[in-house]
């Protein structure tokens, strides 16, 4: 196999990590399954955000998990294309809005 | 027009071929537990039948569609249909055994020729539960069946109709196009005779498939979301929505090597496996008839032509003592009963 930094099949061995501190592990898997039910936000609003973040956050085995969970929960592809807008909106919003501290440093230093 | 495995001399059309690929294939290397073993974990093996209730009936392979996940490999081109002579050997047993419910299947059903003759007779047996599973276009396929939502409704019979998705893409992706504006159609015609209103007891349900290679979400969930779509976008009414996982078996297989999501599918299988959902997987409870009169513990197996294991092997000779004491027959397809909330005929199971 080519040798790159991720591997498909590494996800399928996420939950592995418990075995080097089970504590903190299983700690992180029973919040993490806590977040992801039902409350004042539905699974699939949930399944929607977690979508758009593994976007902005880039990271390939999210981006897999969460396609996969939209499709089951039948969530079409123009609802998670519109979630990864969303995503893609806030991140060049929050590059963009850093140009304001870029602004104000020249108005500062500048005669 | 799209084609059967058969018609197209595909290699996956030999049941024999396909019980190869899921038993050595390619986890020749062992990394996937066979299904046996997974059960016997749970002194669950040898899987053994219950009390007979469900009789499912196959009347025949021909189909007007050509859907790409389809387990029975039907389409226009399959010509097996059961002949009266079967069918008059199914009424007989539907007479003896205890069986509350009968389920009809095929391909589509309603293409048999025979098919309103063999509803007659059958309704007659004051069977608790007569199912006809539809796939709703061919109710608009010929003015011959624009008549169905009466005739269905004359026999009380309960209408299961597939329905993949509640947007038009997804639909037609799956079962062709069309599809989906035809399905709207027969299910506005369904309602209009009463079926699937709340209160009322023509009962109309859904089944849901996964249009690919995941796993159904959670059943309720899916449900609520058919139902509020439906509403709102054609004001169509339904009971239940079953939830189906596809089993990798001929076309769904097809598509699933095709596409090179066979290993990471049956992985995805193995790592949902529930035994809880083990104890009422439908072979435990139903036994499945071929358009030939053959038995089967179930529509997959059937499919990978798989006879039950018991000296009784053809409905002329039924006799459920005998068939009672078998064992169900068991493979890698099963996995897909089993993965989740599991699943069958009838949706989920635990
Ligand atoms: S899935 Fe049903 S409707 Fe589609 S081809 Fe198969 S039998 Fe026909
Ligand atoms: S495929 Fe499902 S219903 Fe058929 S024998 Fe296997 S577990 Fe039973």
């Amino acid at each position: 196999m080519s040798k790159t930094y991720y591997d498909p099949a590494d996800l399928r061995k996420f939950g592995k990590i418990t075995e080097w501190n089970e504590e903190l592990g299983n700690k992180f898997f029973d919040y993490y399954g806590k977040v992801f039910e039902e409350g004042a936000l539905t699974a699939r609003e949930k399944s929607l955000i977690a979508l758009a973040v593994s976007h902005t956050e880039q990271c390939p085995y999210c981006i897999e998990s969460y396609t996969k969970d939209g499709l089951q929960r039948g969530i079409t592809k123009e609802e998670m294309m519109e979630a990864v807008h969303v995503g893609a909106a806030i991140k060049s919003g929050a590059t963009l809005v850093h140009g304001v501290q870029m602004m104000n440093k020249v108005n500062k230093l500048e005669m | 027009m799209k084609k059967s495995l058969l018609a197209r001399n595909n290699d996956l059309a030999n049941t024999q071929r396909q019980l190869e690929i899921l038993s050595n294939g390619m986890f020749a290397d062992g990394e996937l537990p066979t299904f046996a073993k997974k059960i016997k974990e749970t002194n669950q093996f040898p899987l053994r039948p219950k009390k007979l209730e469900i009789l499912q009936i196959n009347l025949g392979y021909m189909c007007n569609q050509v859907c790409a996940h389809c387990h029975v490999d039907a389409g226009p081109d399959r010509k097996e249909i059961m002949t009266v002579e079967t069918m008059q050997q199914c009424l007989d047993v539907i007479k003896k055994t205890g069986a509350h419910t009968l389920d009809l299947t095929g391909g589509a059903p309603e293409m048999n020729p025979n098919f309103r003759w063999f509803v007659e007779e059958a309704s007659k047996a004051g069977i608790k539960d007569f199912i006809v599973r539809s796939n709703l276009t061919i109710i608009r396929a010929n003015k011959k069946y624009y008549d169905l939502p009466e005739f269905f409704k004359k026999h009380n019979v309960h209408v299961v109709s597939s329905m993949p998705h509640w947007t038009r893409g997804k639909t037609d992706k799956q079962r062709g196009d069309g599809v989906f504006d035809k399905s709207i159609k027969a299910l506005q015609m369904l309602n209009e005779v009463g079926y699937g209103k709340e209160g009322s007891n023509l009962k109309l349900d859904l089944v849901y498939n996964p249009s690919g290679a995941f796993l159904p979400g959670d059943q309720m969930a899916l449900e609520n979301d058919f139902k509020k779509a439906l509403k709102e976008d054609f004001n169509i009414d339904f009971h239940q929505l079953f939830a189906i996982t596809n089993l990798p078996i001929s076309r769904f297989l097809d598509y699933l090597i095709a596409s090179e999501n066979y290993e990471d599918y049956m992985y995805a299988l193995v790592e949902a496996y529930n035994p809880l959902a083990v104890e009422n997987v439908m072979c435990t409870n139903t036994l499945s008839v071929s358009w030939d009169g053959n038995l089967y513990d179930c529509d997959f197996n059937q499919m990978l032509n798989l006879k039950v294991a018991s000296k009784v092997k053809h409905i002329s000779e039924y006799n459920e003592e005998l068939l009672q004491n078998r064992n169900i027959i068991i493979n890698q397809h099963c996995y897909g009963c089993t993965a989740g909330a599991g699943s069958s005929c009838q949706g989920v199971v635990a």
